[in-house]
């Protein structure tokens, strides 16, 4: 059991002394968060070392945010989900709709249950992606791994990734040593990854050593996409333009199972657990890990009063297109599923296959003046 | 601390090699220092209170260098790492110190009446003087280490012992985080306000961690002694004014200094010093005095000239823009200060100051008359 000093140090404070002021705060772990809970938890470590204070520092620092609820702490390992269940479990039902601490999680990478999804409009439809991410077990993660983790994260993807083929035969491009040329591609095709600015996740240690050990790996057809070492071990994504939303799953699980087969080899498979699916970083990646979604032109709609109201009960979400930080512009959304536990990939891409494809009908009805009241759907 | 090193004993299993960290686009003390050998030599090590040696260089990894300044790439979480990583740190303290060796001792000198003249600066020239210092409260771990539970003990202790404080000095702390707006605005425009570090050089090493919990700023009524609290420093003391009366400045720094640090004795938290470095901050480069005298000072011909640089450096000065170490000169009127900072006493290094921009006031005046300075030139101090 590594040994953690500073935190033995602190322990010379009291709870009060120590607990944070939260008071302007407004992210899931502020809400959950009661010096009872800290009490308990502030004594505790992981095996690795990680602590309750490291869980939390990201939401003490960022006390809220614009346009999202944030969550407001990582984890450091696999295990700080279980040594500091009494503060993530009531922030992964607080987060995933009521999940309890009993419930259980199920994985569907099965692409033929997808039922249809291959017939959004394209002059509506501008692109289709699917992401996930995935850690690998035996390793820290993203907040908390040292430099040695990293590399050897490095090196097993690349290994992993090397042995693909077909489709999905491809290259791989670290970060550090990238020619101007290369980095130029990679930004003319909305591949490159930069050095997080985001404090969400830079006060939670991220960007540490960067950009040692980081690097996009893509197919020749650059449809299949792999980012190293940035907020999870892997970030894995397919996408395409237009609204085949049936051929970005195929890929994305045909490519994602292919993956987890060499690691499996190498005896380093991906964290998972039947309660919580994939373990990621951040607990609102819990799960499937996947969001599953499209940027598609919704000028009326997303004017009409009730599409919020209907986002809610398609259980799907808006963003700008320029990502989770971002704003729409032009009536272009992205629009995607917003669970990510408690129900598993098929169902979750099904529910955005479904969604979108009712939005758009909405949308032409609107454009023609006529009212959509009579197809606002009830909650799933 | 949630920056990845509070499991030293588990990354101890990979190698070394695999370990130390990618320097090849790195210009920083730390960076010309360390090699793998003392890395191997210093991984296993941590200090009583848990800080290690990734946590010492971290911010010199994630900050490869600065266009401006040689940074130092390193920080202390406490006072014994400097004891418990001396085989990095005397070498770096060597390097940014003009040779300053382990066996070397350093001399506080803390008494204004030492300072010979100084308080007759050309006002037209010097339109302002400052000095300032930085003392870290023995007990506690530093900005990059340090908990919430300590950061406020720091700021309660800081509080209680600026209160004391009488006539001229006499004085009022506003919290950072109650702050009404008016309050803010009036800091703003007294240039005292210090916000959230966005240095990358702070953020890196951990020192923006809970903001702004337990910052404050304490001034006196007349706004001519200031003391900040838990920013890169447990305190930093400024004393300054319009004009180039350096001297008074100096006389009221030293004076309000030594009342404050009475008061932390007399709670049994005295500062952090110790014969060979000096006092005890944060950044290595702080060691010694912590401190930094300067003037904004008009130079728009000598600037220009030549040998500006050579004679900057014979003097031991050091030129940054009026914005602060990361910034430009703007229209000819640059911050001139001393480049040292241990090794010399506090008297010597002011003394530094005064002679030396009283020189290079009359260089600029016959610069202004088309008369050469040749014969000016001094000898390297």
């Amino acid at each position: 059991m590594a040994k953690n000093c500073h935190n033995d140090y602190k322990m010379k404070f009291s709870g009060d002394e120590e607990f944070p002021d939260l008071s302007l705060h407004n992210n899931h772990m502020a809400k959950v968060l009661t010096k009872d809970i800290y009490n308990k938890l502030r004594g505790k470590s992981t095996p690795s070392g990680f602590t309750v204070d490291d869980i939390i520092q990201t939401g003490v620092d960022n006390p809220g945010h614009p346009f999202i609820m944030t969550v407001g702490c990582v984890a450091g390992d696999e295990e700080s989900y279980e040594v500091f269940k009494d503060l993530l479990d009531p922030i992964i039902s607080d987060r995933h709709s009521g999940y309890k601490p009993t419930d259980k999680h199920r994985t569907d990478l099965n692409f033929e249950n997808l039922k249809g999804g291959d017939d959004l409009d394209p002059a509506y439809v501008l692109s289709s992606r699917v992401r996930t991410g995935r850690s690998i077990k035996g390793f820290t993660l993203p907040p908390h791994n040292s430099r040695g983790e990293r590399r050897t994260i490095e090196k097993l993807s690349i290994e992993a990734l090397a042995t693909l083929s077909g489709e999905f035969k491809g290259k791989y491009y670290p970060l550090n040593g990238m020619t101007d040329k290369e980095q130029d591609q990679l930004i003319n095709d909305h591949f490159l990854f930069d050095k997080p600015v985001s404090t969400l996740l830079t006060c939670a240690g991220m960007a540490r050593d960067w950009p040692d050990a980081r690097g996009i790996w893509h197919n020749d057809a650059k449809t299949f996409l792999v980012w190293v070492n940035e907020e999870d071990h892997l970030r894995v994504i397919s996408m395409q333009q237009g609204g085949n939303m049936k051929e970005v799953f195929k890929r994305f699980c045909t490519g994602l199972l292919k993956i987890e087969e060499t690691f499996k080899k190498h005896n380093h498979g991906f964290m998972w657990n039947e309660h919580l699916g994939y373990v990621l970083t951040c607990p609102s990646n819990l799960g499937t890990g996947l969001r599953g979604g499209v940027h598609v032109k919704l000028p009326k709609l997303s004017t009409h009063a009730k599409f919020g109201e209907i986002l809610t009960r398609l259980r799907l979400q808006k963003r700008g297109t320029g990502g989770v930080d971002t704003a729409s512009v032009g009536g272009v959304f992205d629009i995607s599923n917003a669970d990510r536990l408690g129900s598993s990939e098929v169902d979750q891409v099904q529910m955005v296959v479904d969604g979108v494809k009712l939005m758009v009908a909405m949308e032409k009805k609107l454009e023609k003046s006529e009212s959509i009241d009579d197809m606002i759907p009830a909650q799933k | 601390m949630p920056f990845g090193n509070t499991h030293n004993e588990m990354k101890l299993k990979y190698a070394s090699a695999k370990e130390y960290p990618d320097l090849s686009k790195h210009n920083n003390h730390m960076a010309k220092i360390i090699t793998p050998a003392i890395y191997e030599l210093l991984r296993k090590r941590q200090t009583p209170s848990g800080f290690t040696l990734d946590d010492v260089i971290q911010t010199g990894i994630d900050n490869p260098g600065h266009p401006f300044i040689m940074t130092v790439g390193c920080v202390a979480g406490d006072e014994e790492t400097y004891e418990v990583f001396k085989e990095l740190l005397d070498p770096v303290i060597q390097d940014r110190h003009g040779g300053y060796k382990p066996t070397d001792k350093h001399k506080t000198d803390l008494d204004p009446a030492h300072l010979k003249g100084g308080d007759d600066l050309d006002p037209n020239y010097v339109l302002s003087s400052r000095v300032r210092t930085g003392r870290s409260v023995r007990g506690f771990c530093l900005p990059p280490h340090c908990s919430r539970g300590e950061r406020r003990a720091v700021e309660t202790l800081s509080i209680e012992a600026l209160d004391t404080l009488s006539g001229d000095l006499k004085g009022t702390y506003y919290a950072l985080k109650n702050m009404s707006d008016a309050e803010q605005q009036q800091l703003i425009d007294d240039h005292f306000l210090f916000d959230k570090p966005v240095s990358p050089l702070l953020l890196a090493s951990g020192m923006a961690r809970d903001w702004p919990d337990g910052r404050g700023i304490w001034h006196n009524v007349n706004k001519t002694f200031l003391v900040w609290v838990n920013e890169e420093d447990h305190l930093r003391v400024i004393s300054m004014q319009q004009g180039g009366n350096m001297k008074e400045v100096f006389n009221r720094f030293c004076t309000g200094l030594t009342k404050i640090e009475k008061l932390f004795k007399e709670r049994k938290h005295e500062f952090m010093w110790n014969e060979h470095l000096g006092y005890v901050l944060t950044c290595p480069s702080n060691l010694g005095t912590g401190l930094r005298a300067g003037v904004h000072v008009k130079l728009p011909n000598v600037s220009k000239n030549a040998k500006f640089e050579e004679i900057l450096k014979k003097l031991r000065l050091q030129k940054r823009g009026t914005g602060g170490v990361d910034t430009a000169a703007v229209g000819g009127t640059f911050d001139i200060s001393n480049a040292d900072r241990l090794g010399f006493s506090e008297v010597e290094l002011v003394q530094m100051v005064v002679d030396g921009v009283k020189l290079l006031v009359e260089m600029e005046k016959k610069l202004e008359k088309g008369q050469p300075i040749d014969a000016m030139i001094p000898a390297q101090k």
